[in-house]
């Protein structure tokens, strides 16, 4: 028996050596056409900043996958400083090294519209994650702010409920971001088709959560009986619910914010209760998104700066009633993955 | 001699004026908008100041002892982040408080050091250290520029520390400035620092220790960044080390210069920060409950700061004897 078999087996092992070679049955052009398409080629990353939890995320999927294709994956991190991500773009772009695909978080609708068209005219494909900005790229990849403000504003209104004061208060950004401006529109558009409910206070955090806590502070002050608090980020709406926490209103005050979906940041918090709603980027899905559109453009053969595309992330607002263990993903877990490589 | 009539114009201080503009917003605050006077919001106006006020007290002493302080915002953020990161990874609390003091007190040294030392400004010396810090703590000892305290740990417990319904900052604002009060009035070296700030050079012949007095008041700015630092994590659960990119920094020297403190030094004292304290949260909780966007806000602020610096200037003006170059 034991025999038999292993004569099968070699008399196999033959006639693979012999027929294959030659043969044509696994000539799939596919992956040589893409190896050569993509082999070396540079990713750089430019987030506002490479200390918080959606660049530390994205980065992290995509370096994975560009490491996969043979290519260099490179980040900045001008720490939210303007001027360090400008300077940061315009090194990347006049260097021997200049990166094929440019991915741009942009700070605010212009700052950086010139500098992404020299990239474009350099030959960069420039891709704008996130944060909108006024400028032709050759593809968007992140959130309808508009929807998210809608998605907030019906999770605010769902949380007030029909019986609740509908009195509700806003903690902006600031005036000059577009995420900033466009939720505030969203959120506009869906509370001017319910005109029971009000907007009592709209202040700016200017994304730091001391002042998020001391202005919402004031706000609850003044209006004690406010059903519902959207805070337009889940990095200073920590200070929104401090405020709401030291009120003694906890549970009464229903707090809306958006975020990454990073466990620490969003999950836990609507876990204990700190956060009534989040409207979470599915941020593996955003990654995934710019990987395929990374992919996509390279292989095209098509100038940079001659396609627009916008691809918009799925947006859902999550609670604590429909939180389920993949919710959010785990920065802690990516860490130590990283560090275990 | 003036006793009736007029008040005498000449005699009023800076101080005096700001109080003055702190009274009538005040009252204007109180008649005009609704909820501004309930004891509540009292309270959470010196809330919201309390921070701000306690950096203040610390700036003030080094702003009187004729240097200013640039890293305080800084190392009141990076330290209490780095003690946060040290917890998060199972560093024992004794050893990652002892790891931060040592390195808070080895910052306000260097600082010191080199102002008295090597004499160079202030004005570098801390612009510098206070990058450093930041840069070194960021990049090397933690991963976030937030960082959370770690559930149930005396911090947080801090955080929600009452007393008759005031939380705790206020009281430790309070402490400090009578401490520092009593430190500047009635201890020897709290009256040398006038006289090192007045004219240092005179304040060296009479046989004062110039030198050493100066890293000694650096260091206390930098223990006193870190209580600071402290409070801001247990009020928030967290500390994010954004805030050294925010406008925390002015905010310090508008509440320090605005309260009357001559940049030129030499001159004023606590009561001083806690008269700009007050015009500080007093506009700021006003122009909230107004809805004033930020924008405006910040315009507003400036315009007062630098009303402030003009007055300064002219009821301080520079010692020409003893001005430096890189005084401020």
């Amino acid at each position: 028996m034991k025999l038999i078999r292993t004569l099968m087996a070699a008399a196999t092992a033959l006639a693979v050596t012999a027929f294959v070679a030659p043969s044509f049955a696994a000539d799939d052009p596919g992956p040589a056409a893409y190896a050569q398409a993509l082999k070396g080629k540079r990713v750089m990353l430019v987030p506002l900043a490479m200390g918080f939890d959606l660049a530390q995320g994205w980065a992290h999927y995509l370096k994975k996958e560009v490491d996969a294709w043979g290519g260099t994956f490179e980040t900045r991190d001008p720490n939210w400083v303007v001027d360090a991500g400008a300077q940061a773009i315009t090194d990347a772009i006049s260097s021997d090294t200049r990166p094929d695909v440019l991915i741009i978080h942009a700070p605010d609708l212009n700052s950086y519209s010139k500098l992404m068209k020299k990239a474009q005219a350099a030959g960069t494909y420039v891709l704008l994650v996130d944060n909108p900005a006024n400028f032709p790229a050759d593809a968007f990849v992140g959130s309808d702010w508009d929807r998210l403000g809608q998605l907030e504003a019906e999770a605010a209104i769902k949380g007030c409920g029909e019986n609740s004061s509908k009195k509700i208060g806003l903690v902006q950004g600031d005036q000059a971001n577009s995420s900033s401006l466009y939720q505030y529109a969203g959120i506009m558009k869906v509370l001017d088709k319910h005109p029971d409910f009000k907007v009592v206070a709209k202040p700016d955090s200017n994304w730091d959560a001391t002042t998020s806590r001391n202005v919402t502070t004031t706000m609850l002050q003044q209006n004690p009986d406010i059903c519902s608090i959207i805070d337009f980020w889940d990095g200073d709406a920590t200070g929104a619910s401090a405020a709401i926490r030291d009120a003694k209103l906890d549970g009464k005050v229903f707090l809306v914010t958006t975020g990454g979906g990073e466990k620490a940041a969003d999950c836990d918090k609507l876990q204990d209760g700190t956060y009534g709603a989040v409207v979470m980027t599915d941020l593996a899905h955003q990654s995934g998104d710019m990987n395929a559109i990374i992919k996509f453009l390279l292989q095209s053969g098509q100038p940079a700066g001659t396609s627009h595309t916008y691809i918009y992330t799925l947006e859902k607002a999550t609670t604590k009633a429909d939180l389920k263990p993949d919710s959010c993903w785990d920065l802690k877990a990516l860490q130590a993955e990283a560090a275990a490589k | 001699m003036n006793t009736i009539g007029w008040p005498n114009f000449r005699s009023l201080n800076q101080e005096g004026i700001v109080f003055a503009i702190a009274v009538v917003l005040f009252v204007a605050a109180a008649i005009g908008l609704p909820g501004f006077i309930d004891p509540n919001n009292l309270v959470a106006i010196v809330r919201s100041v309390s921070v701000l006020g306690i950096l203040a007290l610390g700036m003030a002493v080094v702003i009187i002892g004729r240097g200013i302080d640039l890293s305080a915002v800084a190392i009141m953020a990076m330290s209490v982040a780095w003690y946060l990161q040290l917890l998060n990874t199972g560093t024992s609390d004794g050893l990652a408080f002892a790891y931060v003091l040592a390195g808070v007190l080895a910052i306000g040294l260097l600082n010191g050091f080199l102002v008295a030392y090597a004499d160079v400004p202030a004005i570098f010396v801390t612009l510098a250290t206070g990058s450093f810090v930041f840069g070194y703590v960021r990049s090397q000892l933690i991963t976030q520029d937030a960082v959370p305290v770690p559930q149930g740990h005396w911090v947080e417990l801090l955080g929600g520390l009452r007393f008759l319904d005031i939380p705790i900052e206020v009281f430790v604002f309070a402490g400090l400035a009578f401490l520092f009060f009593l430190f500047l009035r009635y201890t020897k070296w709290g009256r040398y620092i006038y006289f090192a700030g007045d004219n240092p050079v005179a304040a060296r012949n009479i046989g004062i220790p110039v030198r050493p007095m100066l890293v000694l008041r650096y260091v206390l700015s930098a223990f006193v960044a870190v209580i600071a630092g402290l409070l801001t994590a247990a009020s928030l659960h967290s500390i994010n080390t954004r805030v050294v990119n925010s406008t925390l920094l002015y905010d310090i020297v508008l509440v320090a210069v605005i309260g009357g403190i001559g940049l030129s030094g030499g001159r004023g004292g606590v009561r001083n920060v806690l008269v700009g304290a007050a015009l500080i949260g007093i506009l700021l909780n006003a122009m909230t409950i107004i809805d004033i966007p930020l924008l405006y806000q910040n315009l507003i602020k400036a315009a007062i700061l630098l009303g402030a610096i003009i007055v300064d200037g002219i009821l301080n003006p520079r010692d020409e004897q003893t001005a430096q170059q890189g005084d401020i």
